[in-house]
């Protein structure tokens, strides 16, 4: 009796310690806003380490290099 | 301000499949996802073309409107990214998309549906710029490294083109004057005809330093 009185007593105090541990399981979403991690800017980051016009350079160049038309021109 | 987007000529575009595996073997994309695809219209038809088709990164993009755990933002630059850890599978975007771009793997038992999966114009996503996560995750970042995406880039007969939708339109606009037809671009109206979508600016991460 004495021990089953001592099981039940502990498996009550067991069982709340466990409650107390539980995490939030629900995110609560903000409608219409972004709520995931943050994104660096692309000329953050390596090779262009901040240095936007670099980047900005980059990129148009490339751009432009698809059109074949300026690159004939060009030779 | 560059405002990205992708364009196809119809008139050139020979259906190599190029841009598919150029996309494929530069990200490492698993078996069922196709970030990018090319579309036979008209098939068997005289006057058949074809075009390549990918997520336009739309001005006023129907996924991120759709999203119900709101995981999409966009760049700066006009990309239409999203974030892997909050999305759910729940394939509204998909429904939504004119483009059928977001693509969802099967991840697990009973075909069980993975987190979305779509071109990100070769820009990565939210994880460190260059990291081995935003590559498990995103593929590679492309734009970061002052490169266009690779399907583009790759093309051969440059039918397909990625870039500044200026720089692009200008591109496409010589074109057409020097051949004198096939002015009809597939998509541009579903994808930027609408206005900018008006959304706050996703939080940017701190710049890393120089390693």
């Amino acid at each position: 009796m004495r021990g089953r009185l001592v099981f039940a007593v502990l498996a009550i105090a067991l069982g709340t310690l466990a409650g107390c541990g539980e995490k939030p399981n629900v995110t609560v979403y903000k409608q219409g806003t972004y709520q995931g991690k943050p994104d660096n800017l692309p000329w953050q980051s390596q090779p262009f380490n901040g240095n936007r016009a670099d980047w900005d350079k980059a990129i148009d160049g490339r751009a432009r290099k698809q059109n074949e038309y300026a690159r004939i021109e060009n030779q | 301000m560059e405002r990205m987007k992708f364009l196809c000529d119809a008139e050139r575009c020979i259906e190599c499949n190029g841009c598919v595996t150029a996309c494929k073997q530069e990200h490492e994309i698993p078996w069922g996802v196709n970030r990018r695809r090319v579309v036979t219209l008209n098939d068997g038809l005289p006057g058949e073309k074809s075009i390549s088709v990918a997520c336009m990164h739309c001005s006023d993009a129907p996924c991120m409107a759709v999203c119900p755990v709101d995981c999409f933002y966009k760049t700066t630059e006009g990309v239409v990214l999203h974030d892997k850890d909050l999305c759910i599978g729940c394939g509204y975007c998909f429904y939504a998309c004119p483009f059928g771009a977001p693509q969802f793997p099967q991840d697990g038992a009973f075909g069980l549906r993975g987190k979305m999966d779509k071109c990100t114009f070769c820009a990565g996503g939210p994880e460190q710029d260059h990291s081995p996560a935003e590559f498990r995750k995103y593929g590679r970042n492309r734009l970061a490294e002052g490169k266009l995406p690779a399907c583009a880039e790759m093309c051969s007969t440059k039918a397909l083109l990625g870039g500044d939708g200026d720089v692009v339109a200008d591109i496409y606009r010589t074109r057409v004057l020097t051949r004198g037809k096939g002015s009809e671009v597939w998509g541009w109206g579903t994808a930027y005809a609408k206005p900018e979508t008006q959304r706050p600016a996703p939080p940017q991460a701190q710049p890393q330093g120089k390693s």
